[in-house]
């Protein structure tokens, strides 16, 4: 049996993937917890001293503290296999990333398993945003000092 | 209450960018993520995403992209106050908070709970 | 390349232990233990693995009524790293120990390796299997347990099982190994881990086809023949391969998958089961088993494997698998 024989079969005979379906969750997902995030927003700003400026900091961090309880009960997990990119692109999703390796490595001890294992999965987010901010912040400063732009 | 409802429409949307970049595009999480995180980069280079907070609140704060966002803005609000090296020294005065956060609770949480193996 | 054994090895015992999920298989009155703890009282999967291992082990040798110093080989492996569990669990079994790493196929070609060395007069009784832990394999081929990862419909589940057999000279009481066939590596450039069953079955095709090639055999002389984790997918490729090579549809009853039976109907485990552990714990109980009762004279095991890596799989490689076949029968 050829390669190109065998990709046909594979093809008619692999179940689809579910596009609409899968994009329909995650969007309905995704909407709900940046709903419960602008909750918590509001609840910082009208209880406590914050801005809409400065509530972000609070806010963010309250949604990891809660992805942390989800993750940790096996929560996340099952809302990550109905949500897909609902529950993996909100800072939630990254929460789970890190917080989900940092449990599993836990048998390695915390100094070589937890320590150096908890960016397995988010660490290339952290990366790529400092470099690519760093090049679109230097690209354009440069365009602002050759007068090219303004700030 | 408005706001409500653009956090959901353009959250939602931005989830669902990433979820057509995983099934159509056949991304990994991780490639996804990254795409997303240097496309909020990107878009606040070009000014474009502050307005989309101002518009969607958490909607546009809370998906991945504001991340990259956040870097950016921090990297060029320090580089119009001081000049090329604040370019760097910018990026992480506001996005301190997701890190520090993942961090410490990825540490409790390695603490306190064990992976278990169940099916959903 | 097709072997035949002319001093029939047997299969003088086997046993089959499997984790807490696993109480939700088809199989599970044929399973000797279903643990109720996955870490089967060990502080880490690896280790809780390892322990499987030689409890297993321990029932063979228990059930045939030997010890370890009367075994003359220990011939096993599993999916982790330099298959630790493994290694770790003969040091505790004390007997000669080769390490063999055929992925899911382990469970097979390490009762190939076993037969030629009893064909040999090398070995009077051999202990092969292998095994798998579902968060022990999760977390060295896919993600952490608790990562919010989706997966497709064509994913399949790692089983926590492990599955060994004692294989030794010719006893008319049990069956027998009548000939092998060792695989060779087959890659038609699947590239998706979530996709097993798509990258194995032309592996099973090319292993079955030359089986039954050099034997001179059609499907109708087995009772039946079963592959070790294709998965409900990975079944219906071989099927549709084998049909387009003009096997009838009744011929094609015959062909089934541990895999894709081991769960039944449950769709919580997607494609179905996976894993070194699958299709030993199948084989080494329910398949012996029915040969017990007569139910099975003559059948084909065809255990496939994937043979990829973590780093293979993010050096962007394709999956290059392989499948392992013995034909057992009994008189």
């Amino acid at each position: 049996m050829k390669q190109q024989q065998y990709k046909t079969i594979e093809q008619q005979i692999t179940p689809a993937t579910p596009y609409v379906l899968n994009a329909f969750k995650a969007f309905v997902v995704g909407g709900l917890i940046c709903v419960i995030g602008q909750a918590i927003a509001f609840f910082y700003m009208i209880f406590f001293d914050f801005t809409e400026k400065t509530v972000g900091n609070p806010t963010v961090a309250t949604m990891i503290f809660i992805s942390m309880i989800l993750t940790g009960f096996g929560l996340y997990r099952k809302l990550g296999q109905f949500a897909g990119a609902g529950s993996a692109v909100p800072v939630t999703g990254f929460g789970n990333a890190v917080i989900s390796a940092a449990i599993e490595h836990k048998t390695e001890g915390l100094v070589l398993g937890v320590g150096s294992n908890m960016f397995k999965l988010a660490g290339s987010v952290i990366v790529f945003g400092t470099v690519s901010a760093f090049f679109v912040a230097l690209i354009k400063t440069l365009l602002v000092m050759m007068g090219v732009l303004q700030w | 209450m408005y706001t409500f409802l653009f956090a959901f429409l353009v959250g939602g949307i931005i989830c669902v960018i990433g979820q057509l970049l995983m099934d159509v595009a056949k991304l990994t999480p991780a490639h996804t993520l990254s795409t997303l995180v240097v496309l909020g980069a990107i878009l606040d280079g070009f000014g474009l995403y502050e307005p989309l907070i101002d518009f969607a609140g958490a909607g546009a704060t809370i998906p991945i992209t504001s991340f990259g966002n956040a870097l950016t803005h921090g990297a060029l609000a320090e580089a119009e106050k001081h000049g090329l090296v604040g370019v760097l020294t910018g990026m992480f005065e506001v996005t301190s908070s997701g890190i520090s956060a993942a961090i410490i609770f990825g540490f409790i949480g390695a603490l306190i709970f064990r992976s278990k193996g169940k099916v959903d | 390349m097709v072997i035949l054994f002319q001093t029939k090895p047997s299969l003088l015992a086997g046993a089959a232990i499997v984790g807490p999920l696993e109480s939700r298989s088809v199989f599970r009155s044929y399973f000797d233990v279903v643990a109720e703890d996955e870490l089967f009282q060990e502080k880490t999967n690896e280790r809780g693995q390892s322990r499987l291992i030689t409890d297993t082990c321990q029932l063979v040798m228990d059930k045939a009524q030997i010890k370890n110093l009367d075994v003359d080989y220990f011939l096993s492996g599993d999916l982790v790293n330099q298959m630790t569990p493994t290694n770790f669990a003969a040091r505790e079994l004390a007997v000669s120990f080769i390490g063999l790493f055929s992925a899911c196929a382990t469970s097979v070609s390490s009762v190939i390796i076993a037969s030629l060395l009893t064909e040999l007069g090398a070995s009077q009784l051999a202990i092969a299997g292998s095994s798998s832990h579902h968060n022990a394999t999760e977390r060295q081929f896919r993600y952490p347990v608790d990562y919010g990862a989706q997966k497709p419909a064509t994913a399949q589940w790692t089983v926590t099982a492990a599955g060994y057999t004692l294989v030794g000279k010719y006893n008319p009481e049990f069956p027998y190994v009548v000939a092998a066939t060792v695989g060779k590596v087959v890659d038609f450039n699947d590239t998706d881990p979530f996709h097993m069953g798509g990258a194995m079955a032309p592996a099973a095709y090319e292993t079955i086809t030359t089986h039954l090639k050099q034997r001179k055999q059609k499907i109708y002389d087995y009772d039946m023949i079963m592959t070790g984790d294709l998965g409900n997918i990975g079944l219906k490729l071989v099927k549709a391969m084998l049909a387009q090579d003009g096997i009838s549809n009744d011929e094609l009853k015959l062909i089934r998958d541990a895999g894709a039976e081991y769960y039944g109907e449950d769709k919580s485990f997607l494609a179905g089961a996976s894993g070194a552990g699958c299709s030993a714990s199948v084989f080494f109980s329910y398949v012996l088993s029915q040969f017990k009762t007569g139910r099975y004279k003559r059948v084909l095991l065809v255990a496939t494997g994937a043979l990829l890596s973590p780093l293979s799989f993010q050096q962007g490689e394709s999956i290059p698998c392989t499948a392992h076949a013995i034909e057992i029968a009994m008189n």
